[in-house]
């Protein structure tokens, strides 16, 4: 699950890390007064505003605007709030935004990494730290990887005093910066645990060029958290910060299901038992020059409501012109998947309100009882003439491959 | 012999009182495990009926089972809120072999987990490790010739007692698995997967071949797990009764590159693989927590091109996975 700038600010300022002033508002009738809050005691007052949308590329789009006057606040505000925000992670269609983060502008004299994430191959939390803050981490580690340092965090004790305080020295930090920077890390670093994250990170964490006599301080201004999914059902209040507006209306749909769906750019829909087997059904339906419209796992079950539902969710995307169901019944038979199917099929109500299926269907099933089930499916022409049964993995990817063309 | 588990293993189900739970337990009854109880809190001293004929016992603890029965293997179908604290509560028992069933574990309760578990297990020999399989895993089966008809506890499907005598734990089906005795060529296969139903369709593809199968290790689709695929290689590697090994693995991780590493230096059987993913895009979750690509080295094609460095015969589509082992093995064509 992912979470919205605003929403990661807060998640910080409650773990006691410091961010700068700032406010959400809904409409442009609230920037100017969100732009003084911000700006309230600058000498030269300096706001940003940037759309809260789980989309990258928003500066590109022209969704992140540095403001002096509260007349350019508004001005930014009315431009993100009746356009849709197009780039390359949002599609052409675009992405309208109902949400803007007013933030203080800050002075930045240098900007710096911080992350928490779980390392598979140590099986421990790692913390990720590097000097060259503000940019894409990734082309860090790419281009200069004696740049980024790595400190695991202890597995019950979490990332323990002298660790934060190693890699604070490393960062160049000293004096009261250090054990501000160190705090910050531990802080963070807990807050990765109670919260079940998969990455918790802050980029850039920036130490700020304030005027003279003035001490520097660090601030977090921008933070990205990724939650494990698994850990949600313990955090009733994280659950509660989901946008379903940010999700695909299929994905969503399916999860409440409980199937496990992903949508994908090709025609070919797949409904299949468990996720190796669905994701090696997409790769067989490559291999035979088609491209998969999905991925989906419908369960062990398999049971008629679910493939039902199953079929509801991928039909919902226009693109798709045909069916592959990829069933081994292990535990369930398959002369009971193969009714299931044949049913939900056949009973399946299409958008225009007529009845039956109309995309070329085809169903492998493999396993228990395989014989009963293919009977049920050569049987069934009649009732949903779509179908053709398969023989084996190879056959039913090349049958629904030719099928659509 | 064959891996981890034999006839002679006695299995114990915690969360045996579950739906999921009980009926996956009658399930390894009627195959013809050795199952000698089940644990859930607060139910101890009631029975747990498989079928009119057999019933086992229910303890409030795993140590209360294992005094009592000698148990040496369990199932976990917990729920995920409990199901860490159950794995240890099995090891600290003195289980040695944990087949952890529970999907949905949340990440940072195995970090916690595995961490406790390898202090358990520093220092010790090879014979006294604990080896947790899974979490979110099919189990592990080690197959028996098939002497009766399995639908009910008084006529397993692969009776000790007759000259049968296999092992499941986990919820795969049984039947499609063969015993070295029952295969066409007289050579069995060892499988390791991250996945359950594409494990479930190489064990159906290796026993069409006239393959059997020594043992089938489902490790499990979740990022921090137990044994990992090298560690189940070296043991079939080791095995005498193993005569090919047939590797399962996924996008995510570097589990596979790191098998591929240990199987060029270690590995004198013939090794098949297949890797699934190689359509799935980049940074989506598919289906299995562990199933995301991260950078280049998790993708699908870097993990086949390690693994055919290695000299591992790589099927690029699922349905070869069977063919390939065959081949590998110098065996049809």
């Amino acid at each position: 699950m992912k979470i919205h700038e605003y929403q990661a600010r807060d998640l910080l300022s409650q773990a006691g890390i410091p961010v700068p002033p700032s406010s959400v508002i809904e409409s442009p009738l609230m920037a100017e007064d969100a732009f003084a809050r911000a700006t309230k005691g600058m000498s030269s007052p300096l706001a940003v505003i940037k759309a809260q949308v789980h989309a990258g590329g928003r500066g590109k789009a022209g969704f992140v605007k540095l403001v002096k006057t509260a007349a350019e606040a508004k001005a930014a505000a009315e431009f993100m709030l009746t356009n849709k925000m197009v780039s390359v992670q949002t599609g052409p269609e675009g992405l309208a935004v109902k949400k803007l983060l007013v933030a203080a502008g800050v002075d930045i004299a240098k900007e710096y990494y911080l992350a928490i994430t779980t390392d598979r191959a140590s099986r421990r939390n790692v913390l990720i730290a590097s000097k060259e803050g503000g940019v894409e981490i990734e082309k860090v580690a790419e281009e200069n990887p004696a740049a980024i340092i790595k400190e695991f965090l202890h597995p019950t004790l979490g990332l323990q005093g002298f660790a934060a305080r190693k890699v604070a020295y490393q960062l160049g930090f000293t004096g009261k910066l250090a054990s501000q920077a160190a705090d910050i890390m531990q802080k963070l670093a807990k807050l990765f645990v109670e919260k079940d994250c998969s990455l918790a990170e802050i980029n850039p964490l920036v130490l700020t060029s304030p005027p003279p006599s003035t001490p520097s301080a660090l601030l977090a201004i921008d933070a990205k958290f990724n939650f494990d999914d698994n850990g949600l059902f313990r955090h009733p209040e994280l659950q509660a910060m989901a946008d379903p507006t940010e999700e695909n209306p299929a994905e969503l749909r399916a999860h409440a299901a409980g199937l496990s769906y992903i949508a994908l750019d090709g025609n070919i829909g797949c409904l299949v038992n468990g996720a190796g087997l669905a994701m090696a059904t997409m790769d067989i339906i490559k291999l035979h020059g088609g491209t998969p419209a999905n991925f989906l796992d419908v369960g062990g079950g398999a049971t008629e409501e679910a493939v039902t539902e199953a079929f509801k969710i991928i039909l919902s995307d226009q693109a798709v012109k045909g069916i592959l169901v990829n069933i081994f019944g292990g535990i369930m038979r398959c002369d009971v998947i193969a009714q299931g199917v044949v049913n939900a099929a056949k009973t399946y109500k299409n958008a225009d309100g007529s009845m039956g299926f109309k995309v070329p269907l085809v169903v492998r099933l493999e396993g228990t009882n395989v014989e009963a089930g293919r009977k049920i499916l050569s049987e069934a022409k009649s009732l949903v003439p779509t179908l053709q049964a398969a023989t084996d993995l190879s056959d039913a990817a090349s049958k629904v491959c030719k099928a659509v063309g | 012999m064959a891996i981890l588990i034999d006839a002679s293993t006695k299995v114990i189900c915690q969360g045996i009182t579950g739906g999921f739970g009980g009926s996956h337990t009658k399930g390894c009854y009627l195959y013809g495990t050795q199952l000698v109880g089940g644990v859930t809190p607060g139910k101890g001293g009631q029975k747990f009926e498989v079928d009119a004929h057999s019933a086992v016992p229910i303890f409030d603890t795993v140590k209360q089972v294992v005094d009592a029965t000698g148990a040496n293997a369990t199932m976990i179908f917990v729920p995920p809120a409990f199901a860490a604290d159950a794995i240890l509560e099995a090891a600290d028992a003195g289980i040695r072999v944990i087949c952890a069933i529970t999907e949905g574990i949340p990440v940072n309760d195995m970090v916690k987990c595995r961490a406790v578990l390898d202090e358990m297990n520093s220092g010790r020999d090879a014979q006294r490790r604990i080896h947790l399989v899974g979490p979110n895993c099919p189990g592990v089966i080690t197959p028996g010739k098939k002497t009766g008809g399995g639908a009910a506890s008084n006529d397993p499907y692969t009776c000790k007692a007759k000259g049968g005598g296999g092992c499941k734990i986990g919820i795969m089906p049984g039947y499609i698995h063969t015993h070295v005795s029952e295969s066409k060529t007289g050579k069995a296969v060892g499988i390791v997967s991250r996945s359950g139903t594409l494990t479930y369709e190489a064990v159906w593809q290796t026993s069409r071949l006239g393959l059997g199968q020594s043992t089938c290790v489902g490790i499990g689709g979740d990022p921090i797990r137990g044994l990992n695929h090298i560690d189940v290689i070296e043991m079939f590697e080791r095995d005498p009764d193993t005569h090919g090994i047939l590797m399962i693995g996924e996008i995510g991780g570097s589990d596979e590159t790191d098998a591929a590493a240990y199987i060029k230096k270690h590995v004198k059987k013939p090794v098949a693989a297949f890797i699934a993913g190689r359509t799935a895009p980049k940074g989506k979750r598919m289906g299995h927590a562990g199933a995301i690509i991260g950078g280049a080295d998790d993708t699908a094609d870097a993990k086949i091109a390690a693994l055919q460095a290695a000299g591992a015969k790589v099927a690029l589509s699922p349905a070869d996975m069977g063919k390939m082992m065959a081949e590998a093995m110098g065996i049809g064509g």
